[in-house]
């Protein structure tokens, strides 16, 4: 395990932070000084998921490597909603190019930095999923092959988000998207964070905006490497999925719960941890909350569906041992 | 400046876009009440004192605690905690054990020799209490804090009232009780022992008493009628009970017979097993489901071996027997007899049938209005008479230490405010039900048991038969509490804000919505533990 859940103190580490934990086990989020990487003004949706993983994920980086940071940022919501122009929401040296090439992008500020030997400053580059599993998979795997010194982040919201709900290759099966309005077929799927570990780069790790503490680990644990590396975050979308505002943290909780997301870390290609599921839950109680499945319970249910989610979510909690025997 | 091509604008931040206008709901921080709080018959703030006892600080703990009720040590050990039976985190696993709690800091204020501050003012006005139980000793506390001068008159040998004459010794042991009532008396309350009242208005006059609170109990056995022969011995359980503070013990036989099914039936059952009877049975009419004493007590006895005759009444007692009627409940739950008979060995028959008030220290007062035995009182706890106020259990009232102690608390605070001229009211805040809790952030924690004596022990000492928790334990403890409808500073709303439009002020100043940039997303009430948080619609 990345971190160890405290025990007894009266909400241990679930909360953010805890007037009764000592303060370096308190998370970055609970700093009174942390950076808000991300700041406010930011034209994200009400209880942006993305928003908020971002800011999580980039003041844990922040945090890590003494603010010594370049993020470079593919298109997608996150770019768009954080820099209409000529604003930024931004509190750290960040560049934009195009939608598919922002691990080539980053693959070559890490290069300049090298060739000016700026060991200090440490490289990410982040985008959505379209922008990783669809469009930037290519320059992104040329990345992992050449092992450049990049942290690649991907906040996946399931779905082109930023020009209307349109389906990608991380859309789950049965979601209902503008492109897919009966539901996305059942496929393979594109698991990203297994096609990572398949290019044997030092860190591969998966996270949810549910889970602060683990979250804030695997970055912490990823600075501390060199190389390629890769982590996989869940980020709850209200507009695109359906669901209130307010439940983008409960979503996401929930997702990990059922076993649809499974939450683990791996180096060199192999699972060396896995973050357990805390209470069991039906996939129903994640699909519900969100109307992109929807019509998976009305007019009638569709029990068949439900049964084959049920067994992918099944089928994870075993391989990965996600709730103890 | 010269700009690049097609670049007309400097770059800016996204301050200047305020998404506050965005909104339609807007969080609020708010204070709920918590349900221990409002449960508690004492008015203790309960959550208040456990969120100072989470972080060790015991003292100030117990100050809070004692702000509402002078008498910790005692409560911890008779109280019968509805605080527990209202705590949200039985609905997680089991209540917090907010009564062992108490007990640990009233022994701590005990270990320690923590004391209260004099009062530093002096209001210039004198108030009588008459009896000094639970009611008496609270009012006088609460009262010489206040400033008042405070004399209290009590009829008995010793103060403590049912404390010392009615709750035996395994469950409250006098030295814990001596103590709590040494440290109100050090507030310059003045204590006349062996001192009955025998009217009100006259004592009030002679001793120039500017108001009078009247606490003076129950403590008149309820008698029934039961055919007896001339040797049968039959006793009534509250002359029982004081006399086992007197130096010679109440001689009861091998056989002890209980009528009754409350709390003092149990309490002299379990007296008379530790006297020395091989048997006590307890006669009951109704059912165990029926009984008004508490399970856990009924339990205890059991365990100390206690007998109970369920559904049967005493028809008749003779020396050395006694014979029993066998019940049956009607449609309506009401005991109705059967005609079957029983004959049972009993050496002596004890009745635990309830007590009556001794009510003649106000036989001269025609406006205080006598209603079943008990004295009238409006919300303020005034009788009939203007500057005579009553309390504990000679009004009406469930008869327990904590009720008579909330009686004397706000008596007190009435009292103060018709000295004063004032009006003495408190608004209740809304309360924080489970419904309102995020729990998925409480860490899973089951309760601490507290120690019980040793079976053997319990049948024949009166030692204490529950015992404290060590400081672990009560830390551990205190930190189960959810924090119900109040900020503990988790940091979860200041961490889950995508919008980062919640400011952190700092240890023990909580946080501040920044409305420019708060979109009204919900996410920080939606993920507060404790239910501290709500959403009202933005006014347009």
């Amino acid at each position: 395990m990345a971190y160890q859940p405290v025990k007894y103190y009266q909400t241990g580490t679930f909360t953010v932070g805890n007037r009764l934990l000592p303060p370096e086990i308190r998370t970055v989020q609970a700093n009174l000084r942390r950076t808000n990487s991300l700041n406010s003004g930011h034209r994200a949706c009400q209880g942006c998921g993305e928003a908020l993983g971002a800011r999580y994920a980039i003041d844990a980086a922040m945090s890590a490597t003494a603010n010594q940071l370049v993020a470079v940022n593919a298109t997608g919501c996150l770019e768009v909603f954080s820099t209409p122009y000529p604003e930024t929401s931004w509190q750290i040296p960040w560049i934009h190019s195009l939608f598919g090439n922002a691990a080539a992008v980053a693959t070559g500020v890490a290069a300049a930095l090298k060739a000016k030997n700026r060991k200090d400053v440490r490289v990410i580059a982040q985008g959505g999923d379209g922008g990783t599993t669809d469009i930037g998979f290519g320059c992104l795997s040329g990345m992992f092959e050449r092992n450049d010194d990049v942290l690649y982040i991907c906040y996946d919201n399931e779905a082109y988000m930023n020009t209307g709900v349109q389906r990608s290759s991380a859309t789950p099966p049965a979601a209902r998207t503008a492109t897919t309005s009966a539901g996305n077929v059942f496929s393979q799927g594109k698991n990203l964070p297994l096609l990572a570990m398949a290019h044997g780069i030092p860190y591969v790790a998966t996270a949810t905006i549910a889970e602060l503490h683990d979250l804030e680990a695997k970055v912490k644990r990823a600075m501390e490497l060199r190389g390629a590396r890769y982590l996989h975050i869940f980020v709850s979308c209200p507009l695109g999925w359906g669901h209130e505002p307010d439940a983008s943290v409960r979503v996401a909780r929930l997702a990990k719960e059922s076993g649809l997301f499974p939450v683990y870390e791996a180096e060199h290609g192999e699972v060396v941890s896995v973050s357990k599921i805390r209470r069991r839950l039906p996939v129903t109680d994640y699909l519900k909350p969100q109307r992109r499945f929807a019509h998976l319970f009305s007019p009638v249910e569709k029990t068949d569906i439900i049964a084959r989610i049920q067994a992918i979510a099944d089928r994870n909690i075993e391989k990965y041992r996600l709730v103890d025997a | 400046m010269r700009k690049p091509f097609a670049i007309t604008l400097d770059p800016g931040s996204s301050l200047v876009n305020h998404t506050g206008s965005w909104r339609t709901l807007r969080p609020q921080y708010v204070d709920r009440l918590p349900p221990c709080n409002h449960a508690c018959p004492a008015g203790e703030n309960i959550q208040g004192w456990l969120a100072l006892a989470e972080s060790g600080d015991y003292e100030g703990a117990w100050r809070k605690l004692v702000e509402e009720n002078p008498l910790p040590a005692v409560m911890g050990r008779v109280c019968y905690h509805p605080c527990e039976s209202a705590c949200n985190r039985a609905e997680l696993d089991a209540a917090v054990g907010i009564n062992s709690i108490e007990r640990f800091l009233g022994d701590e204020a005990i270990r320690r020799g923590w004391g209260l501050a004099k009062p530093e003012f002096s209001s210039g006005k004198r108030v009588l209490v008459v009896g000094a139980g639970p009611s008496g000793l609270s009012a006088a506390y609460h009262l010489a804090r206040l400033g008042h001068e405070v004399e209290i008159h009590e009829a008995g040998p010793l103060a403590g009232g049912m404390m010392r004459f009615g709750i035996p010794k395994y469950r409250l042991p006098r030295e814990i009780l001596d103590l709590e009532i040494r440290r109100i008396l050090s507030l310059k309350v003045k204590l006349a022992l062996n001192a009955k009242v025998a009217n009100v208005e006259q004592a009030m006059k002679e001793g120039r008493f500017d108001a009078a609170f009247l606490a003076v109990g129950a403590h008149i056995g309820k008698r029934a009628y039961i055919p007896a022969g001339a040797s049968a011995k039959i006793l009534d359980a509250i002359s029982l009970l004081r006399s086992m503070e007197g130096e010679e013990k109440p001689m009861l036989g091998r056989r002890v017979v209980v009528y009754g099914g409350g709390n003092t039936a149990l309490d002299v059952a379990r007296t008379a097993k530790r006297l020395g009877a091989e048997e006590a049975l307890i006669v009951y009419r109704r059912t165990r489901e029926k009984m008004p004493a508490h399970d856990f007590e009924l339990e205890e006895a059991l365990q100390e071996g206690v007998l109970v005759k369920w559904l049967s009444t005493i028809r008749q007692a003779e020396a050395g027997s006694i014979t029993v009627e066998k019940m049956t409940l009607d449609a309506k739950g009401f005991p109705q007899p059967t005609g079957e008979l029983e004959t049972l060995a009993a050496d002596s028959v004890v009745l635990a049938l309830g007590q009556d008030v001794d009510l003649s220290l106000l036989n001269d007062i025609p406006q205080v209005e006598i209603k079943d035995g008990v004295v009238r009182v409006d919300p303020g706890m005034m009788t009939g008479h203007p500057g005579i106020f009553a309390g504990g259990d000679m009004v009406p009232s469930e008869r327990t230490v904590t009720v008579a102690v909330g009686h004397g608390k706000k008596a007190a605070r009435h009292i103060d405010a018709w000295l004063t001229g004032k009006r003495y009211g408190k608004e209740k805040g809304e309360l924080a039900p489970f419904a309102r809790l995020n729990p998925w952030y409480y860490a899973d924690a089951p309760k601490t048991v507290r120690p019980l004596l040793d079976i053997v022990r319990r049948q024949s000492t009166f030692d204490e038969v529950v015992g404290g928790l060590d400081e672990k334990s009560a830390l551990f403890e205190a930190r189960r509490c959810l924090s119900c409808g109040n900020c503990f500073e988790c940091d979860n709303c200041y961490g889950v804000c995508p919008d980062n439009a919640v400011i952190k002020l700092g240890p023990g100043r909580r946080y501040q919505f920044n409305y420019d940039y708060c979109k009204g997303c919900g996410l920080c009430a939606a993920e507060c533990p404790c239910g501290a948080i709500e959403m009202v619609p933005e006014e347009i």
